[in-house]
């Protein structure tokens, strides 16, 4: 192997522009990516999570684009790459499902056509090997009675079944990378516990990576190894799993573990962030986070702070860890 | 006064849905659902979607004219003659912040609309103090007063909502999933914001969510729906600890834990399939498709709400 | 080099972390210090906005132009232009049977002649038609004529399909069902057919003044009309009935319900001003097209009666010397292509500008 990760995104800057201005939707985002490691990024509406997953794909809506980083992707910067490449790229190398089921299924054709269809654009099966590798999908994803679900259009299948095939149509191309984009949240509970244990599942029969694209803790808390936390277009803080959830540095994750309602289910009352969410047109010039920041301190409202590395599993951007940080107290007391 | 707030006794709502050219069968969305709600307090409602837990809360302020069965507000029956007055008890705070404000009116007018209807205010001076009481108690700034909904993000809305849900200063308020489009920080918000209304005015919430944590954290009560039936309820504690409904007991289970300790420890009860159409529901018990107990009892008779002690009533022939 | 970086005394290093700040910058931040950071867009209002997008609009405001353009000229140009537009020429109170199909700005042999005697004499701008009328001043009154038909035959639609759909959408249920059907029965009807007959019919059924306005212009505008009024408002009547679905599923008309609205309110405030942009920009869109159903009519002889003028009558007029006097033809065309195109440049802008659902 010749590249160090399998995937690797370096200070990628993803801009919309907008009848009201620009919108610096993922504004200097890296982060590395391994084989069969499971990433997650939560973040509120408007953090960014989303396009910076579909930045990755490129396919961003028609007022996007990349502006600046670049993405590689086993070694290769793929934001350089020609549509047909990225063609190419989609679907065999890395795919994606969506949150809504129904909408990303085609519903005047069938399972087995929009299946199949997948199967022969990306590999060199054909006919009757194509419609064997759909029915071995369908299996593999746990949809029971597969012969007659490929005949099926997708309105006659219920939400988590057309998850299901979903996913199915992802990784019947067995790619290197699962991006899936809050895949569970359309469902109901019952249901999005069947999806998450078989998105895990498959994951260790197939050993792909997963970026697990959600707002809700809980779904990461089970999926993920390791976690991004954003917020206004920035990456506040990541780590481990066990390191975000049980030792959070930035006042931002902390604040989104205190919101919870707690699992003992002890009453007590919820912390909540206070404020409004950031007004992407009109971002703060230091921290994006600043104005909710209950601990903001004079510095957050100026500059953006830098990455620093709290343990080797834990980086975060806080001005308060950079406050403590060994190094920087002793400077700040010299120089007071 | 009467002793319950609400009573709600064999509530049927059922929906006619065309088949073939001329005949219909109904949809049974509330199938003979009773319970009561105490002044001042909350009882969450739980379900899968489709269970008719939104339809219970609109039957209730008739939005629909339920099929079957009484419901009492203060230990009178609520008939088509007196809803018009009783709109001014009960109100009604709803889950999508977007669809639920009109797009072409301002915050002021969206608040005062009740007002408007049953003409709460003598002038227009007292119509704008009541307007910026109300926007002050659920946390907004009078200065957005003549702004357009549109302009507001989703936890906003939703305040300008409960704010034009508390304007005719009811007693009872159905909160339908009125926390499932807000983000992570802004519910926490918003839930407190419920908490410390209902210590401040004495307000009854009927709690719609499919969020157990969320429900759990605000209910005194909780009850479970499922297929238009409901088969378990307790007060919050007793059912989210010792759960007894083979359904509730695989819905608690299902919940993500936000403590990947606790998640990796978990033993899951996974339940197998989809819940069956509402237009073709087994017989029996309406769980017993999905239900590991199942035995053929469940699928001959439909198992009535009983009684387990402490007020913890379960609808299961097994357990 | 190497003892300069070595000895902090002469010239302290830099840590790796620091960025030399300043320790008052890690004071707590006051509470308006992060509220100045925290800005709400400013406020717009639905019709600031969408006359921002409209001003943005290149094309549809090429339109507006144009058509301010065209207005102006058919308000001012009558009262310049000495001309009427049923007066025959006359030089010095003598027929002038020599200002036949003139070219534009050309001039009779007769004027020619009292223009070198010192008189003045107005120029025929657009040339003279062949029983001796100035043809500008035609032209001008033929595009009073089809904006007058396309406004008001528009009105007509409006009102007729805003009340039959408003009921139609709002009733629901057996009510729509019924009057959805009458709506398809009415589209099934060929509308020539019914122009033609109505058209023969209608001078025998009823007598209008022939001084008035509408008695100028014929039976047969009346009949277009009485047309438009009972067959085309049935498109209007489908649209705004599919807008008033939509919106009745919206949940603030559930919350209006639920505090005790009255449908009557419900319509007015909720429905209504909801609806507003799609039936402004239909309605903009339906006067091109009865501009130009007009003037097909009039084309086919269906339209306007002599001696009054439309674009329509005029091009068909124009057929009879077309080789010779081609410029006759093309001054009515082409004011009827800048109507139409103006008026759909400013439909289209309209629509993109209000349509809630083409919002970023």
């Amino acid at each position: 192997m010749n590249y160090e990760h399998l995937l690797s995104v370096q200070d990628l800057h993803t801009t919309f522009t907008t009848d009201n201005g620009d919108v610096q939707a993922v504004n200097g985002v890296s982060f590395n990516l391994d084989e069969g490691k499971v990433l997650g990024i939560v973040g509120e509406s408007g953090s960014g999570k989303s396009v910076t997953a579909y930045s990755v794909m490129q396919i961003l809506a028609e007022n996007g684009g990349i502006t600046g980083g670049k993405i590689l992707f086993k070694g290769e910067d793929i934001t350089k790459w020609s549509e047909s490449q990225m063609t190419n790229f989609r679907g065999k190398s890395c795919s994606i499902i969506f949150q809504d089921p129904m909408t990303s299924l085609n519903p005047v054709f069938s399972v087995g056509n929009q299946l199949m269809e997948a199967i022969t654009l990306h590999t060199d099966k054909k006919g009757q090997a194509a419609k064997d590798r759909a029915l071995e999908m369908l299996k593999l994803v746990g949809i029971n009675e597969p012969e007659k679900r490929l005949k099926q259009y997708p309105f006659e299948l219920s939400g988590g079944m057309r998850q299901r095939v979903m996913i199915a149509m992802a990784l019947a191309c067995e790619p290197d990378i699962l991006i899936a984009d809050e895949p569970t949240t359309a469902l109901d509970v019952t249901i999005q516990a069947q999806i998450l244990e078989l998105m895990l599942d498959i994951q260790k029969k197939l050993g792909m990576a997963i970026i697990m694209v959600t707002h809700d803790l809980g779904v990461i808390a089970e999926m993920c190894d390791e976690i991004i936390v954003m917020y206004g277009g920035r990456i506040c803080e990541r780590g481990t799993a066990d390191e975000i959830f049980y030792n959070p540095c930035h006042e931002y994750t902390k604040g989104l573990l205190h919101s919870i309602p707690s699992v003992t289910g002890k009453k007590e009352r919820l912390n909540p962030i206070e404020g409004t969410p950031i007004n992407m047109l009109n971002m703060p010039k230091g921290c994006a986070f600043c104005p909710r920041c209950a601990a903001a301190m004079k510095v957050c409202l100026q500059e953006v702070p830098q990455e620093i590395s709290i343990n080797e599993d834990h980086k975060a951007s806080c001005w308060i860890n950079i406050r403590d940080h060994k190094g920087v107290q002793e400077e700040v007391t010299t120089n007071g | 006064m009467a002793e319950h707030l609400l009573e709600v006794e064999h509530l049927k709502q059922y929906f006619p849905i065309r088949d073939g050219f001329f005949g219909s069968k109904p949809l049974k969305a509330v199938d003979d659902v009773s319970f009561t709600i105490n002044h001042g307090e909350t009882l969450g409602l739980v379900g899968e979607s489709g269970c008719g837990k939104t339809t219970v809360g609109r039957s209730i302020l008739r939005l629909y004219e339920p099929t079957d069965g009484v419901v009492k507000f203060e230990g009178e029956e609520i008939t088509d003659k007196n809803i018009h007055a009783l709109r001014r008890k009960m109100q009604m705070v709803f889950q999508d912040p977007y669809s639920s404000l009109n797009p072409r009116m301002t915050v002021e007018d969206i608040i005062g609309e009740p007002l408007d209807v049953h003409k709460l205010y003598a002038n227009k001076k007292e119509r704008r103090e009541k307007i910026l009481h109300l926007m002050d108690l659920v946390g907004l700034n009078a200065e957005h007063a003549t702004r357009y909904a549109h302009e507001f993000s989703g936890g906003q809305r939703q305040r300008i909502g409960i704010a034009r849900a508390l304007a005719v200063d009811p007693k009872f308020i159905i909160c339908d999933e009125p926390v499932s489009a807000l983000d992570v920080s802004i519910q926490a918000q918003v839930i407190n914001m419920f908490e410390d209304l209902q210590e401040k005015l004495g307000v009854a919430y009927l709690f719609i969510a499919h969020d157990l944590l969320v429900v759990r954290h605000i209910s005194h009560n909780i009850a479970v729906m499922y297929l238009g039936h409901m088969v378990e309820t307790a007060s919050a504690d007793e059912l989210m600890d010792h759960p007894i409904h083979p359904y509730t007991e695989s819905l608690l289970s299902a919940v993500p834990i936000p403590d990947p300790k606790i998640a990796r420890q978990k033993n899951r009860i996974m339940l197998e399939g989809d819940v069956p159409s509402p237009l073709n529901m087994p017989t029996g018990c309406p769980f017993r498709t999905r239900c590991r107990y199942a035995t053929e009892r469940c699928a001959a008779e439909v198992p009535e709400l009983t009684d387990r002690g402490n007020g913890h009533k379960v609808a299961c022939f097994v357990k | 080099m190497e003892n300069k970086s070595y000895d902090p005394n002469t010239n302290p290093v830099k840590k790796p972390l620091s960025l030399q700040l300043d320790p008052s910058m890690f004071e707590p931040a006051t509470p308006e210090e992060k509220k100045q950071q925290d800005v709400m867009s400013e406020s717009t209002t639905f019709l600031k906005d969408g006359l921002r997008r409209l001003r943005k609009n290149k094309l549809s405001m090429f339109g507006i132009i144009v058509l301010l353009l065209i207005l102006l000229t058919i308000t001012i140009a009558p009262s310049i232009v000495p001309y009427g537009y049923e007066e025959i020429l006359s030089v010095e109170g003598k027929r002038d049977k020599g200002a036949k199909n003139l070219k534009p700005f050309e001039f009779s042999k007769n004027e020619q002649r009292f223009i070198q005697k010192g008189g003045e004499r107005f120029p025929h701008i657009f040339g003279t038609d062949e029983q001796c009328r100035d043809y500008f001043i035609r032209v001008i009154y033929g595009t009073r004529v089809s904006l007058l038909v396309g406004f008001f035959a528009s009105i007509i639609v409006l009102i007729i399909g805003l009340i039959y759909g408003s009921i139609s959408g709002y009733a629901g249920g057996r009510t729509d069902m019924i009057m959805m059907r009458i709506v398809d029965i009415i589209y099934s009807l060929p509308d020539m057919l019914m122009v033609i007959l109505l058209s023969v019919v209608l001078p025998e059924l009823i007598q209008v003044p022939k001084k008035s306005f509408l008695g100028r212009m014929g039976p047969n505008m009346i009949s277009l009309f009485i047309v438009f009024g009972l067959l085309y408002w049935v498109g209007m009547a489908r649209l705004i009935r599919g807008q008033i679905l939509s919106i009745k599923e919206n949940d603030y008309i559930l919350a209006a319900k639920a505090t005790g609205a009255s449908p009557g309110r419900i319509i007015r405030r909720h429905i209504i001003p909801n609806c507003l942009s799609v039936i402004i920009v239909s309605t903009a869109l339906q006067i091109p097209s009865a501009i130009f159903t007009e003037s097909y009519l009039s084309f086919i002889g269906l339209g306007v009666q002599a001696p009054m003028p439309s674009l329509g009558s005029l091009a068909n007029a124009a057929r009879g010397g077309l080789q010779t006097y081609p410029f006759k033809l093309v001054f009515p065309a082409v004011m009827i292509c800048l109507i139409v195109l103006s008026l759909n440049l400013l439909g289209d802008g309209l629509r993109d500008a209000f349509d809630p659902k083409l919002r970023r």
